[in-house]
């Protein structure tokens, strides 16, 4: 059994919180505005808006780290590479996965607003899969920008790997993998033999917040910048987007005076 | 002008009708006391609520009933009733229409602390819940006062986009304020943990100070102008938008923290600053109050222009918020003090560069023993939530004893460290239940030099109230301290206004009261 190389894809999107800025709790505050659709209707705006790791991206990491600090898996974890591919801003998730423990980092350059469909991202962690000679790839079970959830599939399927998705816990048994998720009504544990790809689910773990003493170490680790051409890939784009829209504007509630009232609303609106 | 015709004829014609005669000192016996600050239900984290505290006129067997007010009378509900012209602008207690319970939420505070037999609510001019956030006590009745609540007096009446002028009804609250010129670009110059329910007019009127007064400012600069209601009618009407105005004495000044005593707030002007694009968050771990002193200073020289909050907490506070959240602290391991830093600026790249350096230089230093810095906006309000949450999870045991304080910077935690050997030479702190005291801490806006020295009690005690004081207000006077930096008089403070105050400057203020509501009917039996 040889130890663990582990391949963490992350991806930087617009900040979960800053989308729901507007509908904070009393004690919260927020200084975020919500993300609007462009005027063009083609995609959210971007600019100006706050960007940060996708949440299941951290969970990735944090797992990863986890199994090293733990000691999981006995022949231990030689080494821990995350990798981003987007505009040069993508370095910093990618320096936040650093400090988070990760060893190193490959940042893919690509130009901002040049978008990767899932099956391209996942021809270039295939690529990326052989040059840095991984045998375990975590990645989030989607990203919260596209929600298409089927880059960890692809690439499972390119690499004719087992894949376990959706983990909320991963565990180690010789050179297996044991990897439970949530399914209705209890949990399902699946098992397969190493090299595998594991997507994430929200209750795998809870993320640590970078130390600033890690913080300052992560800007020493490499980081390597690379080009999709480099790996042999090309950003085929097979959809075109049509039209994006903003969802209808929610109709405010109304007040009645008693019970009387109420009910006669009920009535009116044909539910009594 | 949607407001002067909703209060001004409450006050007004309430005088007419010789329910108040204001202008007559001779006809007291027929007055009635109005309290006049914004209110409404409390938010509670109980379902028992305020019907377990005990009526404030009990527990300060001191404070007599005025005589010259006269009861509240079905008479008095029916004149109002046909002034407002709505059933629901009122809620009625005198006649019996109400159970107790409706009238419950007017009576009491948030803590549970106070408690009045307030019969009567008018509430003027849309429904919304909100307000009774105060900490003193300055917004509940101690008798049969009369409740004026603002909460239908919620417009917003007009924003320059140019100059960041606000202009909003008393009755707004803060966060909806702060969110409609979020949309616009801007930030409401005051930002505080009950934002979410309390109105800005009991903001202003209490001159609230929150979390970025280091950066902002306090109310009475940033107040442009009020319009108010006399106790007799009068309004007065200085809603001006000019942040230049040297033409005779500052009036608004006054109501701005005069906690409804001279006059009834209906309307503010507020200049408000730009949002700030780039905000970050540091939460950094020092062994003791004079390193996070140093940390302060480097972070005034460092980070400037961009330091839009600096807070304080120590060890015992946060270990009470993780146990009453069940969970971890951001830092691994125990410190005995922590500081939050907030930067808030334009250009994320400069604030990053500069914050930055500075981390990595106290880090050097060892000025701090530890520290993390907020990755994405979760990690940022989680990281506030530590700061803020405090006052909520202190009152998880039952009570707490609040002091709010000035103190020059040097001094400030040593007032802390004072109380709990207090406390504990008296015995009465420790972990099971025969002891009052759960534990003695201080957090607070350090960089305005103002502590927050609270008390966590299972129950309130005679015996902590005599260690405490006038141990504290002796203690604050000493050091020449404020006994109260951002909570107000209220009632809970009124009494020991002589150790912040001269003689002198307490005989002025009660001839401003006098000449303002000469018969002593706006917010009775508090403030001065």
């Amino acid at each position: 059994m040889s130890a663990l190389r582990i391949l963490v894809p992350v991806k930087r999107v617009i900040d979960y919180a800053s989308k729901r800025a507007l509908v904070t709790n009393t004690g919260n505050f927020s200084w975020q505005v919500k993300p609007r659709v462009n005027k063009a209707q083609t995609a959210v705006e971007t600019a100006g808006v706050k960007h940060s790791m996708n949440p299941f991206d951290e969970l990735s990491v944090e797992e990863s780290v986890r199994i090293r600090e733990k000691k999981r898996y006995p022949p231990g974890v030689e080494d821990i590479c995350v990798v981003s591919a987007g505009p040069p801003k993508s370095q910093d998730i990618l320096r936040t996965a650093m400090a988070m423990g990760a060893d190193r980092a490959v940042h893919v350059e690509a130009k901002e607003g040049d978008e990767m469909e899932p099956l391209a991202v996942a021809k270039m962690l295939r690529a990326l899969v052989d040059q840095e000679k991984s045998n375990l790839v975590i990645l989030g079970k989607q990203s919260i920008d596209d929600d298409a959830a089927q880059t960890g599939p692809m690439l499972a399927g390119l690499l004719g790997w087992p894949q376990a998705t959706q983990a909320s816990e991963v565990a180690f048994e010789g050179d297996s993998v044991l990897v439970t998720k949530e399914v209705d009504g209890g949990v399902e544990t699946v098992k397969a033999k190493l090299p595998m790809v594991i997507t994430t689910d929200l209750r795998l773990n809870e993320p640590r917040y970078a130390s600033l003493p890690n913080i300052m170490k992560a800007k020493k680790k490499p980081l390597v910048k690379i080009s999709l051409s480099d790996l042999g890939v090309a950003n085929e784009r097979r959809l075109k987007v049509v039209k994006v829209t903003e969802p209808a504007p929610r109709q405010g509630g109304g007040k009645v005076e008693d019970v009387d009232g109420m009910v006669s609303k009920l009535k009116e609106l044909g539910a009594l | 002008m949607a407001c002067r015709s909703r209060l001004a004829p409450v006050l007004r014609r309430a005088g007419a009708s010789g329910l108040i005669k204001a202008a007559n000192p001779t006809a007291r016996a027929s007055l009635t006391a109005l309290r006049c600050i914004a209110t409404s239900p409390p938010r509670q984290f109980r379902a028992s609520g305020s019907r377990h505290a005990k009526f404030t006129s009990d527990a300060y067997p001191d404070i007599k009933r005025d005589a010259r007010f006269s009861e509240i009378t079905a008479d008095h509900v029916a004149f109002f009733k046909d002034l407002l012209g709505r059933e629901t602008a009122l809620i009625d207690g005198v006649t019996g229409e109400v159970a107790a319970d409706d009238m419950e939420p007017y009576n009491g505070d948030w803590m549970r602390k106070y408690r009045g037999h307030c019969k009567l609510v008018l509430k003027p001019g849309s429904t919304q819940e909100g307000g009774n956030t105060g900490l003193v006590g300055g917004s509940v009745p101690v008798f049969d006062e009369i409740v004026i609540n603002t909460s239908r007096m919620n417009q917003i009446h007009s924003f320059d986009d140019v100059s960041g002028i606000l202009v909003a009804d008393a009755g707004v609250v803060l966060e909806v304020a702060d969110q409609y010129l979020a949309e616009k670009g801007y930030i409401f110059p005051l930002d505080l943990g009950a934002k979410g329910s309390c109105h800005i007019g009991g903001n202003v009127a209490t001159n609230a100070g929150g979390l970025r007064l280091l950066r902002y400012g306090s109310l009475h600069g940033t107040v442009l102008g009020i319009e108010a209601v006399l106790p007799d009618g009068t309004i007065v009407d200085d809603l001006g938008k000019l942040r230049k105005n040297n033409t005779g004495y500052d009036l608004k000044q006054l109501f701005i923290g005069g906690e409804g005593t001279i006059g009834m707030i209906a309307k503010v002007s507020i200049q408000c600053p730009q949002r700030s694009h780039a905000v970050n968050v540091a939460f950094l771990a020092g062994e003791s109050y004079e390193k996070i002193q140093q940390v302060f200073r480097e972070a005034k020289s460092q980070l400037g222009e961009i330091l839009s909050a600096f807070e304080l907490m120590d060890l015992k506070s946060q270990q009470l918020v993780q146990k009453v959240r069940s969970s971890n602290s951001p830092l691994e391991g125990e410190h005995p003090f922590y500081c939050l830093i907030e930067t808030s600026g334009s250009n994320s790249e400069h604030d990053n560069e500069k914050l930055e350096k500075f981390l990595e230089d106290v880090m050097t230093k060892e000025i701090i023993t530890d520290g993390v810095l907020a990755q994405d906006e979760t990690q940022l309000r989680s990281l506030w939530s530590q700061r803020e949450g405090i006052p909520e999870c202190l009152g998880h045991w039952g009570g707490v004893y609040k002091y709010d304080l000035s103190i020059p910077l040097q001094d400030l935690y040593k007032l802390v460290e004072d109380v709990r050997e207090k406390i504990d030479a008296a015995g009465l702190r420790g972990d099971s239940d025969e002891f009052p005291v759960v534990d003695v801490v201080g957090y607070g806006h350090m960089g305005d030099s103002n502590l927050h020295l609270n008390v966590a009690v299972r129950r309130y005690d005679k015996r902590v109230e005599q260690v405490l004081e006038p141990f504290v207000y002796e203690w604050i006077a000493k050091v020449s301290g404020s006994i109260s930096a951002e909570h107000g008089l209220g009632l809970a403070k009124k009494n020991y206004i002589g150790y912040s105050r001269s003689e002198t400057m307490v005989a002025l203020m009660k001839q401003i009261k006098n000449l303002y509501d000469p018969n002593g009917i706006m917010n009775p039996y508090k403030y001065v």
